[in-house]
């Protein structure tokens, strides 16, 4: 018993600062992408190629004036931030961030906890983070603020049920809601054992989960909610310090939680192709994926980085008319769609 | 009523589908900025490198002194009175005996303040100087946490005797030629 506790504790406290990590080095490698989209170069003053620049921007987050404003509701407007730190973190606890590892004859797995209703627990969470961004706006009582946050509020509740459909349909399609299976349902991929990836089965779906991923964790094109030209800050308009500092952090932990799901759900997971193929021993195999994990959800960080530095935001009648009026039909389709395939596999 | 003929009538166009499902015009938006990933930076490392400046580049004014290291300056003001953007001023002194080897001519500049924030680099000054004495040079003007630390008095303008400023290199024959007809208008 003890040494299942440490070995979760160590989990835990690994997968912890891992996000936290990979969050910090989030805002570095905007700056960095953003900046070399535009033909700069970026942070380069802090350390080699400017790569303590998060421990400096942390820094100056520390010392910077604490401003909670006289007309704000003191409470709440303390809570915001916590809320939105912490329904950022939780999600990563469902992860599987790689295959098990085999030490001494014991099988220990590399994801926290393998609920059997994992999809669902991460919509939950995800759903929570609402919350955090509203009770923020609404505490600072500033009309920015508050304009801000019903925006974040309407648009991330609308964007969910998109999302919500979209996972219906590959849920009708894998049969479990445990990311656990998921992944290794993902197992093999191109090699000796011919077995795709979930987003060559599920393209529109996959295509609808990734646009909502973005509206959800309201990056651009989805960024109204801290729309600068209309809403000064948005949400975060009176916020400052270390407080402001968890709000965009909580804005990059939710974009390293986004890109691992979809990688887990549609690109394998932990696997990656020919991985039966080289005739390693399980572990180096487990370590392998892990990284290939990791690599994955880079390259979709990235993604979200490019996407950003590339298209202007959504007028907010086009983000409406866009969740509401385009997407949520296309996941009723894909829904039919993906129905009468498995039943027609089914019959022959 | 037309009051030009460049006036275009506005069409309120439906959007065809390509351009409704958004995605193409994105693709074609991301393969852009994909290219300037890889593209030559423009930006230029300032202090360790410097931008290759032209060979008339106006910057960081000098207080000349003549070759037994007195200063030119008599603080006839023509400077002040040619500046623009008015960052010049001082106060003239005269001077006293034992005092030859240090001021050229009788009168000096006992104050000679630079305004660098007002300063607009055009040389007017220059061109004014009957004494060849103030010059722009090559050297781009330092940046400072205080106002105050952009007054530049004679203590940063004036050169120092050992350590001689060259400004023959912005003196190119054009330069000089512009400065002769400058000089014999302001004559009139």
């Amino acid at each position: 018993m003890t040494e299942f506790l440490i070995y979760k504790l160590i989990l835990v406290g690994s997968v912890f600062g891992i996000t936290l990590f990979v969050a910090a080095y989030s805002t570095y490698a905007e700056r960095k992408v953003a900046a070399f989209l535009q033909d700069r170069v970026g942070p380069d003053r802090a350390g080699p190629f400017g790569i303590f620049q998060p421990l400096a921007d942390g820094m100056k987050f520390i010392y910077k004036e604490e401003i909670i404003p006289v007309v704000s509701n003191k409470f709440l407007f303390i809570l915001g931030p916590c809320l939105a730190m912490l329904t950022a973190m939780m999600a990563g606890v469902l992860i599987p961030w790689g295959d098990t590892l085999i030490i001494g004859g014991k099988t220990y797995s590399l994801q926290i906890a393998d609920l059997n209703v994992g999809v669902l627990y991460v919509f939950g969470v995800v759903s929570i983070g609402v919350y955090g961004i509203m009770i923020g706006g609404w505490a600072s009582n500033n009309k920015f603020s508050l304009l801000g946050a019903i925006r974040a509020s309407a648009q991330m509740i609308s964007y969910e049920i998109a999302m919500g459909l979209s996972i219906i349909a590959f849920v009708i399609m894998t049969g479990t809601l445990s990311l656990g299976e998921i992944s290794a349902q993902q197992a093999g991929g191109v090699g000796g054992d011919w077995n795709m990836w979930n987003v060559v089965y599920q393209p529109l779906g996959f295509l609808i989960f990734i646009v909502c991923a973005f509206a959800e964790c309201n990056r651009t094109p989805f960024d109204l909610p801290e729309c600068e030209t209309e809403l000064v800050g948005g949400y975060h308009t009176e916020y400052s310090s270390m407080k402001l500092g968890f709000y965009l952090f909580a804005e990059y932990i939710n974009m390293f939680v986004s890109s691992a799901m979809i990688s887990t759900l549609y690109f394998g997971g932990y696997n990656f192709p020919f991985m039966n193929d080289l005739g390693l021993d399980h572990n180096t195999i487990s370590i392998i994926g892990t990284l290939m994990l990791f690599a994955k959800i880079s390259f979709f960080i990235f993604f979200f980085m490019w996407i950003r530095w590339t298209i202007p935001r959504f007028r907010y009648d086009q983000l409406m008319n866009l969740g509401w009026k385009v997407l949520i039909p296309l996941s009723v389709a894909n829904i039919f769609i993906t129905g009468l395939v498995m039943l027609l596999i089914d019959k022959l | 009523m037309q009051l030009t003929n460049r006036s275009k009538l506005v069409v309120k166009k439906e959007m065809t589908f390509a351009e409704k499902i958004y995605l193409p015009a994105i693709l074609s938006g991301v393969v852009i900025t994909i290219k300037h990933l890889f593209r030559r930076k423009a930006t230029v490392k300032y202090p360790e490198k410097q931008r290759e400046i032209s060979e008339i580049w106006r910057g960081q004014h000098v207080l000349k002194r003549d070759d037994k290291g007195a200063e030119r300056c008599t603080a006839c003001g023509l400077c002040a009175v040619a500046c623009p953007a008015e960052a010049i001023t001082m106060v003239a002194a005269e001077r006293k005996k034992g005092e030859e080897n240090l001021y050229r001519e009788e009168k000096y500049a006992a104050t000679y303040e630079i305004n660098m924030l007002r300063c607009i680099f055009c040389g007017l000054c220059e061109e004014a100087c009957p004494k060849e004495a103030i010059f722009l040079t090559d050297r781009i003007v330092s940046t400072d946490y205080e106002r105050n630390g952009f007054i530049y008095g004679k203590d940063k303008l004036v050169e120092d005797v050992n350590e001689r400023i060259d400004v023959t290199v912005r003196q190119t024959p054009a330069v000089l030629a512009f400065k002769e007809q400058k000089k014999l208008s302001h004559n009139k």
